[in-house]
């Protein structure tokens, strides 16, 4: 049977790893090579790297260390952030990147993802949709969730999936930082609506958030940071709960 | 060991070359009639749509040598689907090494299957060391059907051929170079294969 998938999210800038990560036992816990390691060994079904890098050299670390991560790691992951053309794209998966997710630049030209779609297959293609609930519709924010668009989620993500993604990040920016669950119902209908998975991000706080996310919100895949980062939660024991609870998983 | 990853445009092929790196392999990238027919094993990888695939090989006329290929090649994912007859992908033929069709998901399921599933009624020394049941990593809209030559299966939709045997063909609907230790092990296997 096909397993749910827990997969972690880790914020690149200048090659590595941001935001505080509370794991004594790497000697380095900016080095997203050896935290990615860490949560292949540890039972991660898939990695996403999420670049944050603002210059164009920062950037070209970023490159340098996907190449070291698919050395490296024996799981597949996703680099996402600031990718806008073919070319960055092409230039990704030739460093050993699996998937890309694509965001903004996705919202000012939908075209791109008919252009990636086509030349590299669906399958390499993640469209990350950030969105906030607002007067009862959610609508599509850009920038990290700071600009609100003109669309409507759920219009949205089915012209995305019309266009050739091959999955959704759904991030509810309601939810995000506040460790208070995962939008299950927002989740619900576009998982009910679309025929492509869909990965649930924000506001992952307890093993609970996940089985709800997996099961109100029927979730393929749910993916969370800091209560990953701090040791909040282990993987290990968020799996065995989650096979506990009928969900099936990779253990 | 000489081991050659059949470079013919079609996807990234970068993890794999990654991956025999770290079983101690250097395997080497190539299109070259002459590099794949010396070699001692040929990996015969493959991701994107069918028919362009199948043209990619034709333009190179790796369509004629890898169906007259002696030593062990392993086609995985797109690979493994253009070793069969032919695919609904593109409406294409494919090598007919495998005597088997290979068809689109029905939308019962989530399409692409993406994520980790089951391999089971494991035939084949390819599966050494491997358990029934073992996970592996698996991303595809169209999938084979099973026939006499199938030596693994999986469930998504229905019961399909993830692995198929003939002679020193093998194919693997999964990505055993993204499929942790199992995944690894399975391509150490191979690399035994005579």
């Amino acid at each position: 049977m096909l397993t749910k998938r827990i997969i972690p999210c880790l914020d690149i800038k200048n090659g590595r790893t941001v935001k505080g990560i509370n794991f004594k036992q790497l000697r380095d816990a900016g080095d997203p090579v050896e935290l990615a390691k860490r949560y292949a060994d540890m039972g991660a079904d898939e990695l996403v790297f999420l670049d944050i890098s603002a210059t164009l050299e920062e950037r070209n670390t970023t490159l340098e260390m996907v190449l070291k991560v698919a050395e490296h790691i024996n799981i597949p992951f996703t680099v996402g952030g600031g990718i806008s053309s073919i070319e960055d794209v092409d230039r990704l998966l030739k460093s050993g990147a699996d998937k890309v997710s694509v965001n903004s630049s996705a919202i000012k030209n939908p075209e791109l993802i008919n252009a990636l779609s086509n030349k590299f297959g669906k399958q390499c293609i993640t469209v990350a949709i950030d969105a906030k609930e607002i007067d009862g519709e959610w609508i599509v924010h850009l920038a990290g969730g700071s600009i609100p668009t003109k669309l409507n989620m759920f219009d949205w993500a089915k012209e995305v999936e019309s266009r050739g993604a091959g999955e959704i990040l759904f991030t509810s920016m309601n939810n995000d930082g506040t460790k208070s669950g995962f939008a299950n119902s927002a989740l619900a209908k576009l998982s009910q609506s679309l025929n492509i998975p869909i990965i649930a991000s924000g506001g992952a706080g307890t093993i609970q958030h996940f089985v709800a996310a997996f099961t109100l919100g029927q979730a393929d895949a749910a993916l969370a940071a800091s209560v990953f980062h701090f040791n909040e939660i282990t993987i290990p024991d968020l799996k065995r709960e989650l096979q506990n609870k009928g969900i099936p998983m990779r253990l | 060991m000489n081991v050659v990853i059949i470079d013919y445009g079609a996807g990234n092929i970068k993890s794999l070359q990654f991956a025999f790196k770290r079983l101690g392999v250097a395997a080497k990238l190539t299109s070259i009639p002459e590099e794949i027919s010396v070699a001692d094993k040929v990996i015969f990888p493959g991701v994107g749509e069918a028919s362009s695939a199948m043209e990619m090989l034709k333009k190179s006329k790796l369509d004629l040598l890898i169906p007259t290929l002696k030593q062990p090649v392993l086609g995985i994912c797109l690979g493994m689907q253009l070793l069969c007859n032919s695919s609904e992908e593109g409406s294409t033929n494919g090598l007919g090494i495998f005597n088997t069709e290979v068809k689109q998901f029905s939308t019962v399921v989530k399409v692409p299957q993406m994520g980790w599933n089951t391999i089971t009624n494991l035939k084949s020394g390819l599966f050494k060391n491997i358990k029934e049941d073992a996970f592996m990593y698996l991303v595809h809209s169209f999938y084979a059907v099973t026939n006499a030559q199938t030596i693994a299966t999986t469930h998504y939709d229905l019961d399909y051929a993830s692995a198929l045997q003939h002679n020193n063909f093998y194919g693997v609907q999964f990505h055993p170079e993204k499929s942790g230790e199992i995944g690894a092990q399975l391509l150490r296997n191979f690399l035994t294969l005579e």
